[in-house]
């Protein structure tokens, strides 16, 4: 046991060192066989995923934990990075993790017979890594450091079909919004820098005035993460950068986009906890006037989503626009909780947004899997072009009826338990809001029962007739999408219980995060 | 007045530089938009590193007569503008890179001759 401690104490920066050291292995290991490669990617991901549990279970039972890089005692050149780990931490680091091993797996047969695949699985840790940075550190200058790595390394995964024009097009649309974003993010920073002498979140969130330049930095920070979250109207990186990468990117990008959403979090939560109950002008106070804001910018995005998922014809864009549509529901019901601040209503909502998180990463996850499978045996992209693949992909037609029902909140798939409880409680803020976050999920299922008669039922085309099953590797990595949303949508209480709660309790109680990094101190 | 000069600059290249980035149609000027509001986000953050009576905090080099380490500045917004120094290039090597083979492709960087990815 004494072994399991070293590991415990040690394990903040090993979750992070591990997908760097075997980013930075890659290349070698690639030299000697591509079999090997493979093995290697999901032997040092199991690694990763040990420590990932080792953590986990050590937060939610004792609470946050901070971990020290640098000075350890406390003489006046103070030069340290803190990493704080608390339950909404673990819980997105939990996401990640599920996220990196399905792509990792289905990687192994979906690129096969590709080139470069030494240095698509470097980038590929790269983004796993700084998404866990991003998660688990309390520097907000470090967050912008992971926050740059992602985006350059996601932004040459996006462009990994090089020959393509679109790829690179949607690549470059991608870390044009992503630099200038975090350009911004960086200039809060130096805002914050400026007023308080400080970089660590709990320092900055104890000492926070809420002056003008705070409302500046407060702006910024909300418009930079919530365009990296992909939250309309700053939402249009996401379909092309989504739809044009392939499906295993798109899971580990999805991992980068959530991390920006839990810097959303953190940052209202957390870094403006003191003063979100602050009256602003006209007597109207802070949280009622960025909730409303939040969930004004959420409808629009559900609209939008939904609307312009009706009218595509190339699958991975659809699935795409679908994923904005999620990301809005996330935000209707963050936006519920912080305009409604204190009301027990407002508690179901942030747990009904958190579960939703992961519930979408599954769903969206499992979908963008099954069009990549479809893109992968008939080498088509539009829905014209392709029909009756259930004759003999029958699998990949299970898992996308599967991940359909879960999407549009169908039980028992788990999409179901998180908009239940996103509905419920945004119905006691504004019934009308509900009638719409509820109207546009029946659309949703809509437009992927089109999905299902255009592609997989109908009449069989003539060069679709030697179409095989997708390949074991592919079909497994569905597969355990597959079953996670079976499993949550049959067994919600227990990772309500477990995991969602203890974050939602992190989140709302922002007082113990400051306490435990300032007595770590 | 003359504290208040870099702020004005920084504003100046910020606004430059993202009216560049939103309203230029030519891929190398969106580059260089962004590069532009780097190197104002940049001057923001040195001069945030200026303190009054502060000495650069070199060991071999500290005037006669300096309180060890009161006086001293921590360099933190330096270290910080270096870091954000070398990511830019990265960023800026790729952003080129990718440009060059959207030209090899379409042989245009207009923007409104490459839109592909409309709807």
């Amino acid at each position: 046991m004494m072994d399991l401690d070293v590991f415990l104490q040690h394990s903040p920066a090993l979750i992070i060192a591990t997908p760097l050291l075997c980013a930075f292995l890659m290349p070698l290991v690639s030299r000697v066989h591509a079999t090997l490669r493979n093995i290697f990617a999901i032997f040092m991901l199991g690694v990763t995923g040990f420590f990932v549990g080792l953590l986990a279970t050590d937060v939610l039972a004792n609470g946050p934990r901070v971990y020290v890089f640098g000075a350890k005692d406390l003489t006046l050149p103070l030069v340290r990075i803190l990493f704080t780990v608390d339950s909404i931490s673990i819980f997105m680091v939990i996401i990640t993790s599920i996220l990196a091993v399905v792509a990792v797996i289905y990687s192994w047969s979906f690129l096969d017979k590709q080139d470069g695949l030494d240095k698509y699985y470097t980038l590929l840790f790269l983004v796993v890594a700084s998404a866990f940075g991003m998660q688990m550190t309390g520097d907000i200058f470090n967050f912008f450091v992971f926050l740059e790595i992602s985006c350059i390394a996601s932004c040459a995964l996006i462009a990994f079909w090089i020959t393509e024009g679109e790829s690179l097009e949607a690549a470059f649309k991608y870390i044009v919004i992503s630099s200038v974003g975090a350009l911004f993010l960086l200039f809060a920073v130096g805002i914050f820098y400026a007023q308080y002498n400080a970089l660590n979140i709990a320092t900055l969130a104890q000492s926070l005035q809420y002056s003008f330049l705070d409302k500046f930095a407060l702006i910024l920070l909300i418009v930079v993460l919530g365009m990296k979250a992909g939250l309309a109207p700053m939402h249009m990186w996401l379909p092309d950068a989504y739809g044009r990468a392939p499906p295993s990117v798109t899971l580990v990008i999805m991992s980068a986009t959530l991390a920006s959403f839990y810097g959303i979090l953190r940052v209202l939560f957390t870094l403006y906890g003191n003063v979100l109950t602050t009256t602003i002008r006209f007597d109207i106070p802070l949280h009622v006037v960025v909730g409303w804001i939040l969930i004004a910018l959420a409808v629009i995005s559900i609209l939008i989503g939904v609307i312009m998922a009706l009218i595509q014809s190339d699958l991975m864009r659809l699935i795409g626009y679908t994923a904005v549509a999620e990301v809005g529901y996330i935000f209707l019901a963050i936006g519920t909780t912080i305009a409604a601040l204190g009301a027990p209503y407002a508690t179901v909502a942030l747990h009904g947004g958190i579960f939703h998180i992961l519930n979408d990463a599954l769903d969206i996850g499992l979908l963008f899997l099954v069009a990549g499978a479809i893109y992968y045996v008939t080498k088509k992209r539009s829905l014209d072009d392709i029909s009756g693949l259930a004759r003999t992909m029958k699998f990949t037609t299970v898992f996308f009826i599967i991940g359909l029902l879960a999407v549009a909140g169908m039980p028992p798939l788990n999409g179901f338990t998180s908009k239940f409880l996103i509905y419920e409680s945004v119905y006691q803020l504004n019934p009308i809001l509900s009638i719409i976050a509820l109207l546009c999920s029946i659309l949703m299922l809509a437009v992927f029962i089109k999905v299902l008669y255009a592609a997989f039922l109908g009449p069989e085309l003539p060069d679709l007739k030697d179409v095989k099953e997708a390949p074991k590797s592919m079909l497994l990595a569905m597969g355990i999408l597959a079953a996670l949303a079976i499993l949550i949508g049959l067994f919600p209480n227990i990772f309500l219980d477990t995991l969602v709660r203890p974050a939602a309790d992190a989140l709302l109680n922002h007082t113990q995060y400051i306490t435990t990094v300032m007595g770590g101190i | 007045m003359i504290q208040y000069i870099p702020f004005i600059a920084v504003a100046c290249l910020i606004f430059i530089g993202l009216y560049a980035a939103m309203f230029r149609r030519n891929l190398i000027k969106i580059v260089i938009g962004i590069s532009i509001i780097e190197s104002g986000v940049n001057l923001f953050l040195i001069t945030l590193g200026y303190r009054e009576g502060g000495v650069a905090p070199i060991f071999t080099s500290l005037p006669p007569g300096t309180t060890y380490p009161e006086q001293m500045v921590l360099p933190v917004v330096q270290a910080l503008t270096l870091t954000s120094i070398v990511i830019g290039v990265a960023v800026l090597a790729l952003m080129l890179s990718l440009v060059m083979h959207i030209y090899r492709k379409y042989d245009s960087l207009d923007v409104s001759k490459i839109r592909r990815l409309k709807e």
